[in-house]
């Protein structure tokens, strides 16, 4: 337990030193996160756009997938912001950067997430903050304390999903050098992915992204539940509460995968 | 643990690594390549040792072996008690690395921010980081560069920063890679008499392992030589200089020029007008041939040099 609180105290002193640094240079730090929303911001209004010329999309309306749509990117947002700057693992591997982090004492994962910390990737949470917000008016949600629940552990599940992820992805760049392309391959592509109801894909995609890499549980079965939709894979009703149950496995699979990484790390010095 | 345990302990230690190179469209060949290969060797604490090596000698990958970054193919290392692979993270509170190629500060942040950095991540108390940071901004001179980012110091001042960074938590061992590549004349002259204060006021163990001879020279008075991943030599610089094979020279300069002198015990190697340099063994005294000289020759000044360390380190590689 201590080992955790250090390792968070290590987290946020780190960070803190990133966000005063970038503060520092205060127009360029609003540039860059005002960037951030412009860039995650069109992909939303081409959604908007395309339903000028239709209701539904694979039978869910607007307001519907804005829903399935904040989600995602509110925990893709949040999971950027926390481990964004694992995606520099390849090259710590290859400028020797990794070592000064192994001889100190807090854990390298933190250290590799921590170092560079972003604080302008606020501006991906906070465009997809605001598409959540809209969907949630827009929506007919039977509110009650269950959902209400629901709703705030998705979101977490949803970050939990995503940080596993890029720790996957980071653990797979001790293997492969440089494949911060793979890691964004389903970061960025299981955002864009999960954006639209799985309704639209064939039946093998939604099994993949929920028996193999757990996607749907980031935004899709909290929202039939949510929506009080049906499920197309007919799965029973529990699996749309499973968020939390589906985070805790594959966080547990990323960090076994990133031992196994520093190990393989250790022992074969490339 | 005991005052008297050694601050390190190699025994039989052997790393090999595994390469792979293509051969021809798709085949890959491994091959086995052994950095280190059965080494062992003690430092007592408060020792300051000089690891010297021709590039690829397994210097590196000896010191990542004793930091814990890199596990030991089999052997047995002891770093200040702990096995450095098992025991990493609490080994890192009690070790210091510089890495000289590589920086342990953060490339943006101001030097006062890395160290106010360091002490989190070390977790020592406010007044203890405080007054060893004010001592080492005095030692080192860093006062005025503490607000300035990393990224803007010369390479001198950015290694004086690492080195405080790297002892700000007070470590009972340093090691140092090539703390003095790339500095200027003063620089390392002020770094040398850094290290030299902290190893003789604080007792922190030194082990360097440098290209640069002056360093060794002026620091160290063991030194351990490694060639192809095995102990070449360990001994004082002294002894090193009177390995066998190497020479000493006796430079006389005669009242006139003169044929080539003739003396017992020595040969002469060159002549240059009225200086003339005779050769002798390293481990052979100069006196008898001095005395020769002075006896049958018309002797205005003489002297002696010793072997350059650097050819008898040369030598070493050589025969290794």
């Amino acid at each position: 337990m201590t080992a955790l609180v250090r390792s968070w105290q290590a987290y946020r002193a780190i960070s803190g030193a990133w966000v005063r640094a970038a503060m520092a240079y205060r127009a360029s730090f609003v540039a860059l996160a005002l960037g951030q929303v412009l860039t995650s911001g069109p992909d939303f209004i081409a959604i908007v756009l395309m339903f000028a010329s239709i209701d539904t999309l694979g039978g869910f309306g607007l307001g519907e997938i804005a829903l399935l749509y904040g989600l995602t990117g509110l925990g893709l947002g949040i999971a950027d912001l926390v481990a964004g700057s694992t995606e520099q693992l390849g090259r710590r591997v290859r400028d020797g950067s990794l070592d000064t982090m192994l001889v100190q004492p807090v854990p390298a994962l933190v250290q590799v997430a921590a170092d560079q910390f972003a604080l302008r990737r606020i501006g991906r949470i906070s465009q997809a903050t605001v598409v959540l917000g809209w969907a949630l008016l827009h929506v007919d949600i039977d509110w009650n304390l269950t959902r209400v629940a629901l709703l705030v552990t998705t979101i977490g599940s949803g970050a939990v999903i995503y940080l596993s992820i890029y720790v996957l992805g980071a653990a797979f760049q001790f293997v492969a050098g440089d494949a911060a392309e793979v890691q964004n391959a389903f970061t960025y592509g299981g955002v864009t992915l999960t954006q639209y109801p799985l309704t639209i894909y064939p039946v093998e995609v939604v099994r993949a992204v929920t028996f193999l890499l757990p996607l749907a549980f980031v935004n899709w079965y909290p929202a039939l539940h949510l929506l009080g939709r049906d499920d197309p894979l007919g799965l029973p009703g529990w699996v749309q509460a499973a968020s939390p149950l589906a985070a805790l496995a594959l966080a547990a699979v990323a960090g076994v995968a990133w031992r196994g990484g520093v190990r393989r790390y250790r022992s074969t010095g490339s | 643990m005991a005052a008297d345990e050694p601050a390190i302990e190699v025994v039989d230690v052997h790393r090999t690594f595994d390469v792979r190179r293509r051969a021809g469209r798709l085949r890959r060949t491994r091959q086995v390549v052994r950095a280190v290969d059965g080494l062992s060797f003690d430092v007592a604490r408060g020792e300051m040792v000089g690891l010297l090596g021709p590039n690829g000698a397994g210097k590196s990958t000896t010191v990542k072996m004793l930091t814990g970054i890199l596990v030991p193919t089999s052997g047995a290392l002891r770093v200040v008690g702990l096995d450095p692979a098992a025991a990493r993270t609490r080994l890192a509170r009690r070790i210091g690395v510089v890495f000289g190629q590589r920086s342990g500060l953060w490339w943006d942040l101001p030097l006062r921010d890395s160290f106010a950095l360091l002490r989190r991540i070390y977790d020592v108390s406010a007044d203890r980081h405080a007054a060893a940071l004010a001592e080492f901004v005095e030692l080192l001179e860093l006062g005025e560069l503490m607000d300035i980012p990393v990224r803007a110091l010369s390479l001198g001042q950015r290694m004086r920063g690492e080195i405080a960074a790297a002892l700000l938590h007070e470590p009972e061992l340093l090691y140092l890679d090539e703390p003095t590549i790339g500095l200027d004349v003063v620089s390392k002259g002020r770094l040398r008499d850094f290290l030299r204060t902290i190893n003789v006021e604080r007792g922190t163990t030194v082990v360097l392992t440098t290209h640069d001879l002056g360093d060794v020279e002026r620091l160290c008075r063991r030194v351990l030589v490694v060639d192809h991943g095995r102990l070449v030599f360990d001994g004082s610089l002294d002894a090193l200089r009177r390995l066998d094979g190497t020479t000493r020279t006796v430079v006389v300069d005669l009242a006139t020029s003169s044929p080539q002198v003739e003396v017992a015990g020595a040969v002469v190697t060159r002549v240059d007008g009225p200086r003339q340099w005779l050769s002798l063994p390293s481990g052979a005294s100069a006196a008898p041939v001095v005395a020769q000289l002075a006896a049958a020759y018309d002797v205005v000044d003489l002297a002696i040099q010793e072997p350059a360390i650097e050819d008898v380190v040369a030598r070493l590689y050589q025969r290794g």
